[in-house]
């Protein structure tokens, strides 16, 4: 379907539609320089544009979204771009916005949501769990919900308490949400494009610590991968990917933890121990056999999540890989992740956050002496 | 961009400013814009329980809500449908006594209600329903039997929301008012003339999502029409312990919004102020409250007992009120019912109380598959596996069901 939304651009009789779409493109075609340094907050500030450009049903709302551009500033500039009707501030009521995106939902839209903070979405939670992820399911499929629920989440950026929950193991525990979380600034205009085409509703978890890091993305390469797969129909969806390559053990992370996995296999090179990494990305649908296959061939694996371990997305991922590899396993798997206690407060997160030493110790734990 | 944020902040401004009915009903009958929002002083009856039409002074209307008579076709029309609500309660109620269906949360003597909420609506627009609210589902259009699936136990769901423009039947309280505020935003971005109704009850309105649907659909200017049933207990707690509000409908004002009460079992009151509020959201007023003062005169459920928290007093009182014996004392005495009509009708409402029957009657095979198949719209891998292991403790099971009673048959 293709609705036609009066923009406040094209409702103000100053300014013609043709106008504001041809600046509108013009801003795109400015950003045509190929391979680029840009943030992850630009990726996914791109991928957000880019999806509006190419279908008027997708909308973006949420708190503080609209002239801010969001307190992260993730969606920057997409109400001058798009207009107040396709990007706008709601009223501070978490269980309004996602509620009334699963009506328009319901009703033709695409809407793609912030949740300020992670434990301020919990005021939604009724209506994810009740009803974001029921409505296929109890309608048989006569009811798709495309939308998604984009969460800043974790910690290490120093923030006050409830402002640093990592709170995925909610949402990948209830049935009927993809819950996606990417570590690298191409992955985050990759998997948020895939996040907004897809016809089920996503839980799209932001590592908010990586928001400013930077890598040389080409944003024109990954908008042409983007629409080949489209055309092809296939995706990089529910796929695991090497982050760095090793062979001597597995090191499974996700999220605002691959940078750290990353860090750690760096140090384990410089004494001889060659670590593979694998960044997750989806951890709803979950790549069991990417995993599965780094760690027949390493023999070793340590999960590594912010998370508090005790029932957590770590303890599923030690759980199954040992279901499917246990006859590969030359020592029990290791769960580097944070304690079973609240997000502490800034002075101590450093104590709480898994490092490179804690994950380095837990290999080292890996019996290698046998 | 040549769009500058405070032009399009203050366009927005004017643009409300300009589409408030509170300013027009200031200027046209000199009240003040509260009281254009807050409830008139008395609520709205046109027909009173003993069947006789209240004079036009005695209908609770005042400057600013006014009120006009519904046409002779719009009554029959909504008779009609008391009397198949009425059979459907009773016949619905009758299945779970046999054991036929899991449950069914009866409207018993909220069928004016019901039946209302969806006449009072155009074909493109939406309707928002709970559990409770079966006989509006179908008055609305849809199969009794696929209303009812979700109370017989085969599917969480029978019927498709998007084929008579009608929501779930929402358990969890309130949520549903969220979707139709969103179902009526999306309408709004289109240019769509749809108008939604969201209904829910007295003890729903105790809920956040009452407050933030009625806000959102305020702040953002959306033709919804809140209805709340007042039927007096939400399961056994009675409403002074819901809230202390003068009136539910009170609340509207607190929205900016304006709010109307109705009793709830007249049907021809509800028809005319829910029939001017879908009108006045049409038009662009924005949302508005309407509440109902009904009764749920039977338990909440078959699981429930009544009897410990009310006297039958109490219920005796409003069965004296209720909404179809009075509808037919004043259709009569209008000389637009006679036996051969009431005779029609009854023979319509008996069909559809067969065709319940007849449909929940049949044992319908679930298939253990389907569990798997909805939940995505496409299976993930994990759900593959699972299926498969079912399959295959399926198979398991029909392969040693088989072998037992081919050993049966040897040992004869």
């Amino acid at each position: 379907m293709s609705p036609s939304i009066t923009t406040s651009s094209e409702a103000n009789g100053n300014v013609s539609a043709a106008t504001a779409r041809a600046a509108a493109k013009a801003a795109v075609e400015a950003e045509k320089t190929g391979p680029q340094t840009i943030t992850l907050a630009k990726a996914l500030n791109t991928a957000m544009a880019d999806a509006m450009h190419a279908d008027p049903s997708v909308l973006v709302f949420g708190e503080d979204v609209g002239m801010l551009g969001g307190v992260f500033r993730i969606t920057d500039g997409l109400t001058k771009t798009f207009g107040t009707s396709r990007c706008f501030d709601t009223p501070l009521a978490e269980s309004g916005i996602v509620g009334m995106a699963v009506g328009m939902a319901m009703n033709g839209m695409r809407p793609v949501i912030e949740m300020q903070f992670d434990a301020f979405a919990y005021p939604a939670f009724e209506q994810i769990v009740s009803h974001v992820a029921k409505m296929h399911n109890r309608t048989k499929g006569a009811v798709k919900l495309p939308m998604v629920i984009r969460v800043p989440y974790a910690g290490g950026i120093g923030g006050v308490e409830h402002h640093c929950d990592s709170s995925e193991a909610y949402y990948a525990h209830t049935a009927g949400l993809k819950v996606f979380t990417p570590a690298t600034v191409a992955d985050g205009y990759r998997m948020l494009r895939e996040a907004i085409d897809s016809d089920d509703p996503v839980m799209f978890m932001e590592p908010k610590k990586l928001y400013w890091s930077k890598d040389q993305v080409d944003l024109d390469a990954l908008r042409a991968e983007h629409a080949a797969n489209t055309e092809r129909g296939t995706s990089s969806e529910g796929r695991a990917a090497v982050a760095r390559p090793g062979t001597d053990a597995t090191l499974i992370a996700y999220g605002p933890s691959v940078p750290t996995a990353l860090a750690a296999a760096a140090a384990a090179a410089e004494e001889g121990r060659s670590l593979e990494v694998i960044d997750v990305r989806s951890i709803v649908p979950f790549d069991d056999e990417t995993v599965c296959a780094s760690v027949r061939k390493t023999g070793r694996a340590v999960v590594i999540a912010e998370a508090h371990g005790f029932a957590s997305v770590a303890s599923e991922i030690v759980a199954r890989v040992q279901e499917r590899c246990f006859h590969h396993l030359a020592a029990p798997i290791r769960r580097v992740t944070g304690f079973d206690v609240p997000y502490p407060a800034p002075k101590l997160e450093h104590y709480y956050l898994p490092g490179v030493d804690r994950i380095l110790d837990a290999v080292d734990d890996l019996q290698w002496e046998d | 961009m040549t769009i500058s944020a405070d032009h399009a902040a203050q366009q927005h401004a004017q643009q409300a400013a300009q589409q408030n009915p509170a300013s027009d009903a200031v200027s046209k009958f000199g009240i003040t814009v509260e009281d254009y929002m807050l409830p008139a002083r008395h609520q709205i009856q046109m027909v009173g329980p003993d069947g006789t039409l209240n004079p036009h002074t005695e209908q609770g209307t005042q400057p600013g809500h006014e009120y006009s008579l519904p046409s002779e076709a719009e009554l029959l029309a909504a008779y009609e449908q008391l009397v198949v609500g009425r059979r459907v309660n009773d016949q619905n109620s009758a299945l779970v006594r046999q054991g036929r269906m899991a449950v069914y949360p009866s409207s018993h003597g909220q069928e004016a209600c019901q039946v209302a909420a969806a006449l009072c609506l155009a074909e493109g627009d939406w309707l928002f329903p709970t559990y409770r609210d079966s006989v509006a589902v179908m008055a609305r259009g849809v199969d009794p039997v696929q209303t009812m699936t979700l109370f017989r136990g085969d599917w969480h769901g029978g019927y498709d929301p998007a084929k008579n423009k009608v929501g779930i039947q929402c358990t969890p309280l309130t949520t549903q008012l969220l979707h139709g505020v969103g179902v009526a935003h999306a309408a709004k971005l289109r240019g769509e003339d749809t108008v939604v109704l969201a209904m829910c009850g007295d003890g729903a309105t105790s809920e956040g999502d009452f407050h933030e649907a009625l806000n959102f659909a305020a702040v953002f200017h959306l033709p919804v029409v809140f209805f709340v049933q007042n039927n007096q207990y939400a399961i056994s707690v009675p409403l002074a312990h819901q809230s202390v509000a003068p009136s539910l409908a009170h609340k509207a004002v607190g929205y900016g919004m304006a709010g109307e009460r109705v009793d709830g079992n007249d049907i021809v009151a509800l028809l005319a102020v829910l029939g001017r509020a879908v009108k006045l959201a049409r038009e662009g007023s924005g949302p508005l409250l309407v509440e109902a003062h009904t009764y749920r005169m039977q338990a909440h459920t078959n699981a429930d007992d009544a009897t410990r928290y009310r006297q039958d007093s109490e219920v005796a009182e409003w069965v004296a009120k209720d909404p179809l014996s009075r509808m037919q004392t004043y259709l009569t005495d209008r000389g637009l019912l006679d036996d051969d009509r009431a005779a029609r009708i009854a023979e319509k409402a008996e069909a559809v109380a067969t065709q319940l029957r007849e449909g929940l009657s049949e044992e319908v095979p679930v298939e253990p598959q389907d569990l798997f198949k909805y939940v995505f719209s496409t299976p993930t891998p994990q759900l593959k596996e699972q299926s498969a292991m079912l399959a295959d403790e399926l198979a398991r099971d029909a392969a040693s069901t088989a072998a037992a009673s081919t050993a049966t048959e040897a040992g004869k």
